[in-house]
């Protein structure tokens, strides 16, 4: 499949010199969605996103309308939690919508309250994005003055307050859990799920829905378009249209929004309206195709289509739409060591598997870039990480309460069993791997046929 | 001055109204002392205690979780620069060597002149503009090393002090609900359903 020529849906205002405002949003049919919205039954509105098929943009995937059917009937209030704490490295989609398009948010927001029946909701945004932050509390203040939030919303009986929030530099408070725990105004540690589980015991031990901002941004145009138009675009089970931030070593590095599922790594890597290619001339390398905690890809998974089923049975995900591509003279050992410390650093400490584990993984990395590596410490690391994540299969198995600990034990396994020479060159000699490894992206080789969708 | 302000104050209790359970406010009002001071201070840890209804340990140990919050001064500007990987890649570890030899200051440390403080810091969601930087968290996009020595000679000549607000201050636009548009706060406890949801017990659909 080559570039397909969909409309945009979530990016459509990024041009527009106004489109942060509010008289730029209405000229543009700002507010639209909301006002069909209630003039729908709150069942009726879930009903269309369940249609639309609306994966969550923020890592895992799960389906937006399933997650709201969470909540136990008859248990009051629900609060709607918005995960603006975009963190995962490689990850540059959320802030352009909250910079860009604050209103759009906004109004995804608010259908997602009329829908679920919340009474309020907190829009934490990360708290190193001080200009989202501004941009935020600005359309919130006009939205609230032009009666779109608030009290009696255009003259209804639907009243919602929405609170800006902002955090304080923790990746971890992505997780919703720490997020939860964070709003609070605790520190950002996970909770143990069950029993949890936000959509039953959230915020204040409230139900509570945790939307990622890029999910949330969708609702608008769903519900003006109706979920069959959403439904309509992309494949299997990865609909509608898709942020994808293309760093690295391409010649356009840039922010695209595609058709999900159709769109294939070649097509969002060479494509001249896309990355445009390797830059200087080179040969790709490798990529990790969904963020920092992402198993890594390799040049023969290029064709294979941005299709969530499709990416997870290859072993790996597209997580929070972020990849990150490296060319043949990238040092595979140093970017496997940059992407332990982070997940060492933002380690919560809470569990001993991931706290323990991740300093040892950027310890004995260390020591290999340092030329004291030792031969059996390719095993070690191997080890270190079986002891976080069972097998290092995927869906990665999990020892802790979160799935930081095992997103760290990914790079090391991706950049060990594919690039085993260059560890051995910074050793000086073989080294023997005993450990066993289950992956599939990490042992590869991937065939082909699975990804046979349209 | 390290407890708040009568200004300062106002504007925590404003920001302390909003939640429904007056301790998630700690975080925002961690802010507000650091945009006074620069810095948290012991006391302004002991206000925000008594404001949200908890103690100053309970409110040290938030502070300290989060590497936003500094316990004791740092430079008037604060230049963070992503080494993580898209960075790293693209030469942000170059950018971050060269600013430590330009400053003469390891990151982590603050010139004596106590202008600036460098941090080598996780992604800051600026992937596809490598290698990037925040000073006081304003960005600055795929920034060359030339680029670097004019930031911070701009910065030493007080000339972006419009666009680059002191260390502490974050966002300058506050939210603000008026008394009348006010939906009012969702206790845990005591809130009905909340009276649109009754449309679904309705006959027709429309």
């Amino acid at each position: 499949m080559a570039v397909t020529d969909a409309p945009k849906i979530i990016t459509t205002r990024f041009d527009q010199a106004d489109g942060h405002t509010l008289d730029g949003y209405l000229a543009t049919g700002g507010y639209e969605g909301l006002k069909a919205a209630l003039a729908k039954k709150p069942a009726a509105v879930i009903e269309e996103v369940k249609s639309a098929s609306l994966l969550g943009r923020g890592g895992a995937g799960f389906p937006a309308g399933v997650k709201w059917g969470f909540c136990p009937p008859g248990v009051f209030p629900r609060y709607l939690v918005v995960n603006g704490d975009e963190s995962e490295p490689g990850t540059y989609k959320d802030r352009l919508l909250m910079e860009k398009d604050p209103h759009q948010l906004i109004e995804g927001v608010l259908i997602a309250c009329y829908a679920v029946g919340c009474s309020q909701a907190f829009l934490y945004v990360r708290g190193e994005m001080a200009f989202a932050q501004e941009r935020i509390a600005q359309a919130l203040n006009d939205a609230y003055a032009a009666g779109y939030v608030g009290k009696n919303i255009l003259g209804s009986d639907f009243s919602v307050d929405i609170v800006l929030h902002w955090g304080a530099g923790a990746y971890i408070v992505g997780e919703e859990t720490a997020l939860i725990e964070s709003l609070e105004g605790n520190r950002g540690m996970p909770r143990l799920k069950p029993p949890f589980f936000p959509a039953a015991k959230g915020l204040y031990l409230q139900p509570t829905i945790v939307n990622n901002v890029e999910t949330l941004a969708n609702l608008p145009w769903i519900i003006k378009n109706g979920g069959a138009a959403f439904a309509a675009l992309g494949a299997e089970n990865s609909k509608g249209m898709r942020m994808f931030a293309v760093s690295g070593h391409v010649k356009n590095p840039g922010v695209y929004e595609v058709e999900f599922g159709v769109t294939t790594f070649r097509d969002l890597l060479y494509a001249p309206v896309y990355g445009g290619g390797i830059r200087g001339g080179k040969e790709l390398k490798a990529f990790i195709p969904g963020g920092a905690s992402a198993p890594w890809l390799y040049p023969e998974h290029l064709d294979t289509p941005l299709e969530a089923g499709v990416i997870g049975k290859m072993g790996t995900m597209l997580g929070s739409g972020a990849i990150v591509v490296f060319d043949e003279d990238t040092d595979m050992v140093k970017a496997c060591l940059r992407l332990v410390r982070f997940f060492a650093r933002e380690s919560c400490g809470k569990c001993t598997p991931c706290r323990e584990g991740t300093s040892w993984l950027e310890k004995i990395l260390e020591r290999i870039l340092d030329g004291h590596g030792r031969p059996e410490d390719l095993d070690l690391l191997l080890d270190v990480c079986d002891n976080i994540s069972v097998g290092m299969n995927w869906p990665p198995k999990q020892t802790t309460i979160c799935p930081l600990g095992q997103s760290a034990t990914t790079p090391v396994a991706s950049a060990i069993m594919r690039f085993q020479d260059e560890f051995e060159a910074y050793l000086g000699g073989p080294a023997e791997i005993t450990v066993e490894v289950k992956g599939p992206a990490f042992v590869g080789p991937y065939v082909q046929e699975a990804a046979s969708v349209d | 001055m390290t407890r708040f302000s009568p200004d300062n104050l106002t504007t925590a209790l404003e920001i302390v109204g909003r939640y429904p359970i007056a301790k998630s406010a700690t975080i925002p009002l961690l802010h507000l002392a650091q945009e006074q001071d620069g810095y948290v201070a012991d006391d302004a840890m002991e206000h925000i205690a008594e404001l949200v209804g908890t103690t100053p340990a309970q409110v040290l140990g938030t502070c300290t979780f989060y590497e936003m919050f500094k316990r004791e001064p740092v430079g008037t500007y604060l230049v963070n620069i992503c080494t993580n990987i898209s960075c790293q890649i693209m030469g942000g570890e170059e950018l971050l060597h060269h600013a430590e030899h330009t400053l003469g200051i390891k990151a982590g440390s603050t010139t004596p002149d106590g202008l600036f403080t460098i941090e080598d810091v996780e992604c800051i969601a600026a992937c596809t503009e490598a290698p990037c930087l925040q000073v006081n968290y304003r960005y600055r996009h795929k920034i060359t090393l030339e680029e670097f020595d004019q930031l911070i000679e701009d910065l030493r000549a007080s000339k972006l002090t419009d666009e680059i607000p002191p260390h502490g201050t974050l966002a300058r636009t506050r939210q603000h609900i008026p008394d009348d548009r006010r939906a009012g706060n969702a206790l845990p406890s005591g809130v009905p359903e909340p009276v649109w949801l009754a449309r679904n017990n309705e006959g027709a659909e429309s």
